[in-house]
């Protein structure tokens, strides 16, 4: 059995709805190929990634810049983080030729009638599928949260085959838009308590590294929060290419339970955060954030910020999507952060944000985070609970 | 030998090889077509204007790009032959129209070999 094409996407395909309609055609069409789809299926909601210009660079703006000629969504379609926040840039650091770089990224997302708020939670801004929704996806973390805590069906999608979604309103159906795929491999049972988000990271960071790609069944987690399950599965992903996980009386698919079990133990737990921490790290910069904070995280900071001030020296991003942010000028929260000389920063984050060279040592809650800091900015780290992130920016 | 289209064309050159996987986002330099992952076995040779060969990509998908961005600055593979091609090389190559097939004996092809490669039949020919 070949990839079967209905008569509309054939013409889709051949160019007869335009270019931008006919290369997305040509990357969805190819990927179902590739992975033996044997038809195309509707996506009725789309997250594109490769958003800041400090990854895409000016040729992946070019070939934005072309699809925006004549390509325009058909589903909901939001976007990751930027480079920088879109309008208070400017007292961050950022320079000015960045801005004006990426702020053409955006108007060419922004033609092409993408929502241009920038968030690696976008679940949490009004782009939020319901169980069992067909969706395409970018943002490994997003992706992760979706398929698992949320139930919809997404792939790991890319920058440009999220966008080749967006354009048709169709992906090809193969992964994880099968239920085959989705089943749990192998079990873990986690023998001890995980208190903060930085635990749950942890977590994500030893079944990550255990499992690689397959399909991970956690049991022993008597509760978790969203903002627990996010700082999770951003970390599971990163670490281990994970796209879906089943957690025992938390998420919502089914699948059978694999027979042979992990054990995961105290001693696991102190041993990634002592691969998380360098030693001697000279912490400059303290970021929460990552995946984007939840209004319910902003007002606890906002308490624990209230009347302090932020040591000399020191930088603190508290990173969020822009209508979180409103919502949090609107509260008073934003006031108390910024006047403790902290930054809300919003559509950027400390992983995307050009930051290589500014700062030598980030603590953060977020594993995700830690990746991102040592690999691509060169950072030393830590992690810590958001509490202990905040006493060391005030300390 | 008989692969798979991944994207069309057909074009003649000569080959480079390597058995090893190649991540373009971050070890390939997107103006000069550089190897530059650090270790790899093709570090400090350039894929512009090559046949390339290797078993299949690995890393970011921010890839994709990189490929692109080589094919506007003319330093492009002239085309890419795979063992298997993941979706990051798969999309590069759609996007920037670089001719490539894959489910491919690459071991059989050795670096500076001339190489025919007609992707639109998924056909890879040693020419000499």
């Amino acid at each position: 059995m070949g990839l079967e094409l209905t008569k509309e996407e054939k013409e889709m395909l051949d160019g007869k709805q335009g270019k931008a309609t006919r290369k997305s055609m040509e990357i969805i069409t190819t990927l179902g190929e590739i992975y033996g789809a044997e038809r195309l299926i509707p996506v009725s909601s789309v997250q594109i990634a490769g958003v800041s210009y400090d990854n895409l660079g000016e040729a992946g703006l070019d070939y934005l810049s072309e699809m925006a000629e004549d390509g325009r969504t058909q589903v909901l379609t939001t976007l990751n983080p930027a480079g920088m926040d879109l309008l208070e840039w400017k007292k961050h650091g950022i320079s000015e030729d960045f801005a004006i770089n990426q702020q053409r990224v955006i108007d060419a997302f922004e033609r092409m009638g993408v929502i241009t708020t920038c968030t690696c939670t976008p679940y949490l801004i009004g782009n939020l599928p319901h169980y069992g929704e067909h969706i395409a996806w970018a943002e490994s973390s997003a992706v992760c949260f979706s398929n698992s805590v949320i139930g919809a069906l997404t792939n790991r999608e890319g920058g440009p085959s999220a966008l080749a979604s967006a354009l048709t309103g169709k992906t090809a159906e193969y992964g994880l838009h099968l239920q085959k795929n989705r089943v749990a491999q192998v079990k873990y049972a986690v023998k001890t308590d995980l208190r903060e988000t930085d635990d749950f990271g942890l977590l994500g960071y030893i079944i990550g590294e255990r499992t690689g790609k397959t399909v991970p069944y956690i049991t022993e987690i008597d509760s978790a929060t969203m903002e627990q399950l996010k700082s999770f599965s951003a970390s599971v992903a990163t670490y281990g290419g994970v796209a879906i996980f089943h957690m025992e009386g938390i998420t919502p698919n089914r699948t059978t339970i694999p027979e042979t079990t992990e054990v995961i133990t105290k001693d696991d737990l102190n041993e990634a955060r002592t691969q998380l921490d360098d030693e001697k790290a000279d912490i400059d910069f303290i970021s929460v954030g990552c995946p984007h904070a939840s209004i319910k995280e902003i007002a606890t900071i906002a308490e624990m910020l209230d009347g302090k001030h932020v040591t000399e020296g020191k930088t603190v991003w508290i990173t969020t999507a822009k209508p979180t942010k409103d919502l949090a000028i609107k509260m008073g929260f934003y006031d108390k952060i910024e006047s403790a000389g902290a930054f809300l920063v919003s559509d950027a984050c400390c992983a995307v944000a050009p930051l290589k060279g500014r700062f030598t040592g980030l603590m953060t809650d977020s594993a995700k985070a830690c990746f991102y800091a040592r690999g691509k900015n060169k950072f030393k780290t830590e992690i810590r609970t958001v509490e202990e992130c905040i006493k060391e920016a005030v300390s | 030998m008989q692969g798979r289209k991944i994207f069309k064309g057909k074009i003649m050159g000569e080959a480079l090889v390597t058995g090893e996987d190649i991540s373009f986002y971050g070890g390939c330099d997107p103006e000069t077509g550089e190897i530059v992952e650090k270790g790899h076995h093709l570090e400090g040779k350039s894929v512009s204007g090559k046949i390339l060969v290797f078993p299949t990509g690995k890393g970011s998908t921010v890839g994709s790009y990189v490929l692109y961005a080589l094919k506007k600055a003319e330093k492009a593979p002239l085309a890419i032959v795979n063992r298997i091609t993941d979706p990051v090389v798969a999309v590069g190559c759609i996007i920037s129209e670089i001719p490539a097939v894959d489910q491919i004996e690459i071991e059989k092809i050795k670096t500076g070999q001339k190489v025919e490669v007609d992707a639109t039949n998924g056909v890879v020919s040693i020419v000499e």
